[in-house]
């Protein structure tokens, strides 16, 4: 094939082998297979060689008799309940310390990530020595601190400390009064959930008359009116069908009542604590981010610095600080796996460890452990990214 | 060289992915040393001492599998695990041969890929109190908050103890044993709960041992042996026979002290079989003749290693019992070296 010299017709085609897009794809195409073939290779060979060493495989053991018990349980759970309840159970005990470590993180770090910026010298010097040096000690080390240095001082059961013969805070945890509910006491709930149906329509109206007629109206109280009003106004009217479980000192520990082992205790405190310290710098940099003429603008508008603040400032900061304050959930999340470190039974401690040896099915139960930690990173990623859609700049 | 590392880094990475490897036996020789799981310090039976070496009734199996494959005892590196890591370790080919006050059970047999080449403890589990809780008997525990070591039979022992006697309570489970002995200790649980040679062991790292007591009571059958990989049945027959020839030489009164006499004079057939100068049951193991002598000679014979380590004139004080010879109304029943 000869090349034409003329500069009016068609670009010349490379030949097949010299189009730089069949070559981009030969290699992909090559590439994928390898990791492929590897993948295969690998899982396999792990079969192959699991068999010759008579090493048992597959998920039969999900439904066999667990046979040994766990230290907390949110549902119920015995001795003669399956590896799939106990997996159950101690995922939950995961879920559960990491919604509540979350759920202080957060509010902790907003605090010292404001406070960070204030205009009094020693609020904002006071939070800087809290970044800096809790988010510069390994976590780890942090948990121990809690568990063995602080947690461990506490009373024996018989010292306990006690207020009002119903909370006992001791060696093995805080213990509280366990509700019980008799007939009739759903009209609370209800009356709950009517209270946020109608603060939802109050909200939708205060906001229809603002835009209409620039008009404010307290909304946030009269939420809390409605909130704490119509449950009240309920439990009233049904006589409050409750009655509380206290917990009694019987034998070696209290029996009957809640119990807040001090395992969860620990692990939150640590968790959350350390986790604060990075959100309290995302915060500080989110609001940072936000250019000094805009408070200067909405000032100038004539808005107090309140609502300055509510509707200028931190929706656009929130812009900021979500994609990196979703990073610190899924660290948090990931984090708790130090559990088993503290014998609070979370998945690792109880599936990846007490069910791992007792199968000996470690390739399995360390698989569905990833998957899980792997389902909810993405599961915390995905309702973080649908709320960063919600609250990212709308172009007009 | 560099290719090298990265391949062994890789090989750890995948560890079961790799072609199983049979010949643990030429292993060993290659690399010049026996790679051993112990304990992660659980004294008499495998706790590093003063200096930093490895001792213990556990340890001088190791010993021993050295003494007969390389004629030096002291060949052999440890690799402290817990009871959690110990099978994986063992499976993946981290080392040759797991001794660590590990219970041979069924399933652990079968299902897990390996093999237990004998028993070198009889024990049984128990319970520790603090001696002012006032309890005289395991059936007084209900509603107790008891520390155990995950990964152990000891787990599901209690499950089954409490369960059968219709009592409660509180497992707290760490995956460390000092963490175990720590948090028992601080008074997180009322009860500890191990093995009765464990208990008996840990008991001195407590801060007053004189303040706890064991409760009479043994729950289960705890028979404690070296394992290795199932399939490579050479390695087994030589670990299993190096325990053997330790307790056949106590029957036999042949000792450390006196198996270069003996080795001179012995008359006795079986002695004279033991000691290498009948038969060939080195040959027969893959060994030299002289791998029994070794044993005797460096590690001593299973008396002296249980007098040394665990006995009654050590701190843990632990007396023969089920572990005495089938000759005194024990359990220790060497097979016929023959």
């Amino acid at each position: 094939m000869t090349v034409s010299g003329d500069a009016g017709g068609a670009p010349a085609r490379a030949s097949f082998w010299n189009d730089p897009r069949v070559r981009a794809a030969v290699f992909q195409i090559l590439v994928l297979g390898g990791i492929i073939l590897f993948g295969v290779y690998i899982v396999n060979n792990t079969l192959v060689n699991m068999e010759s060493r008579g090493i048992s495989s597959g998920f039969d053991f999900m439904t066999r008799t667990a046979g040994f018990d766990i230290g907390m349980t949110l549902i119920g759970y015995d001795e003669a309940s399956s590896y799939g309840r106990a997996f159950v159970v101690s995922l939950l005990n995961t879920l559960l310390v990491s919604a509540i470590g979350i759920a202080f993180a957060t509010l902790l770090g907003f605090l010292i990530g404001i406070a960070r910026l204030s205009s009094n010298w020693l609020i904002s010097k006071l939070a800087e020595v809290y970044i800096e040096i809790i988010r510069n000690i390994p976590l780890l080390l942090q948990i121990f601190f809690w568990y063995f240095a602080v947690l461990r001082v506490l009373p024996s059961p018989r010292r306990s400390f006690e207020l009002a013969d119903a909370f006992f805070l001791n060696l093995r945890g805080l213990f509280v009064p366990r509700p019980v509910f008799e007939a009739g006491f759903a009209a609370i709930p209800i009356g709950f959930l009517v209270g946020l149906v109608a603060v939802a329509l109050v909200a939708r109206w205060a906001r229809r008359r603002r835009e209409a007629t620039g008009e404010q109206f307290p909304t946030v109280y009269v939420s809390i009116g409605i909130l704490a009003g119509l449950p009240l106004l309920a439990g009233a009217a049904t006589g409050f069908p409750l009655s509380w479980d206290y917990p009694v000192l019987k034998g070696f520990n209290f029996q009957g009542g809640m119990t807040l082992i001090p395992e969860l205790v620990a692990l939150v405190i640590a968790l959350s604590v350390y986790t604060a310290s990075f959100i309290a710098e995302v915060v500080r940099s989110g609001i940072q981010a936000v250019s000094r003429g805009q408070t200067e603008a909405a000032h100038s508008l004539g808005l107090r610095p309140g609502p300055a603040l509510r509707l200028v400032i931190v929706p656009q900061a929130l812009r900021v600080i979500i994609p990196p304050l979703t990073n610190q959930y899924l660290n948090l999340t990931k984090n708790s796996s130090l559990a088993a470190a503290i014998a609070y039974p979370d998945l690792v401690l109880v599936f990846a460890g007490t069910a791992l040896m007792q199968t000996g099915q470690a390739v399995e139960i360390i698989a569905i452990t990833m998957a899980v930690y792997l389902t909810i990173s993405l599961s915390i990623s995905a309702a973080m990214n649908l709320y960063n859609r919600k609250m990212a700049l709308v172009e007009r | 060289m560099h290719y090298k590392t990265v391949f062994a880094a890789a090989a750890l990475a995948v560890g079961l992915a790799l072609p199983a490897s049979s010949g643990t036996m030429d292993d060993v020789k290659a690399k010049g040393h026996v790679q051993c799981g112990v304990s992660q310090g659980l004294p008499g039976f495998s706790n590093p001492d003063q200096s930093g070496n490895w001792t213990g009734i556990d340890v001088d199996v190791c010993r021993a599998v050295a003494a007969a494959v390389f004629g030096d005892a002291n060949m052999v590196k440890y690799t402290p695990l817990s009871a959690k890591e110990r099978f994986t370790a063992l499976q993946s080919g981290e080392i040759d041969m797991l001794s660590r006050n590990t219970t041979w059970t069924l399933v652990r047999d079968t299902a897990l890929g390996l093999d237990f080449a004998g028993v070198n403890f009889y024990d049984g589990q128990g319970f520790m109190v603090r001696k002012d809780k006032g309890v005289k008997s395991a059936s007084e525990l209900d509603g107790a908050s008891v520390c155990v070591n995950i990964g152990t039979t000891t787990e599901l022992n209690m499950a089954d103890f409490f369960r059968a006697n219709g009592m409660k309570y509180e497992p707290v489970v760490f995956e460390k044993s000092d963490e175990v002995v720590a948090a028992y200790d601080a008074g997180r649980c009322d009860v500890y709960t191990t093995d009765r040679s464990g208990l008996a062991a840990q008991r001195v790292k407590l801060k007053d041992p004189g303040a706890h007591m064991v409760l009479p009571e043994t729950i289960s059958k705890e028979p404690l042996g070296p394992v290795v990989r199932h399939g490579d049945n050479q390695w087994g027959d030589i670990v299993r026979w190096s325990l053997i020839a330790m307790i056949e030489a106590e029957e036999m009164g042949v000792t450390s002290g006196n198996v270069d006499d003996m080795r001179k004079m012995a008359t006795n057939p079986a002695t004279k079989r033991l000691l290498g100068m009948e038969g060939d049951m080195g040959k027969n193991l893959g060994l030299s003749t002289d791998w029994s002598y070794n044993i005797i000679k460096q590690v001593g014979n299973y008396g002296e290693v249980y007098e040394r380590h665990v006995g009654p004139d050590t701190p843990i004080g632990l007396a023969r019992g089920p572990n005495a010879l089938w000759t005194n109304g024990g359990l220790m029943y060497p097979m016929p070296v023959r």
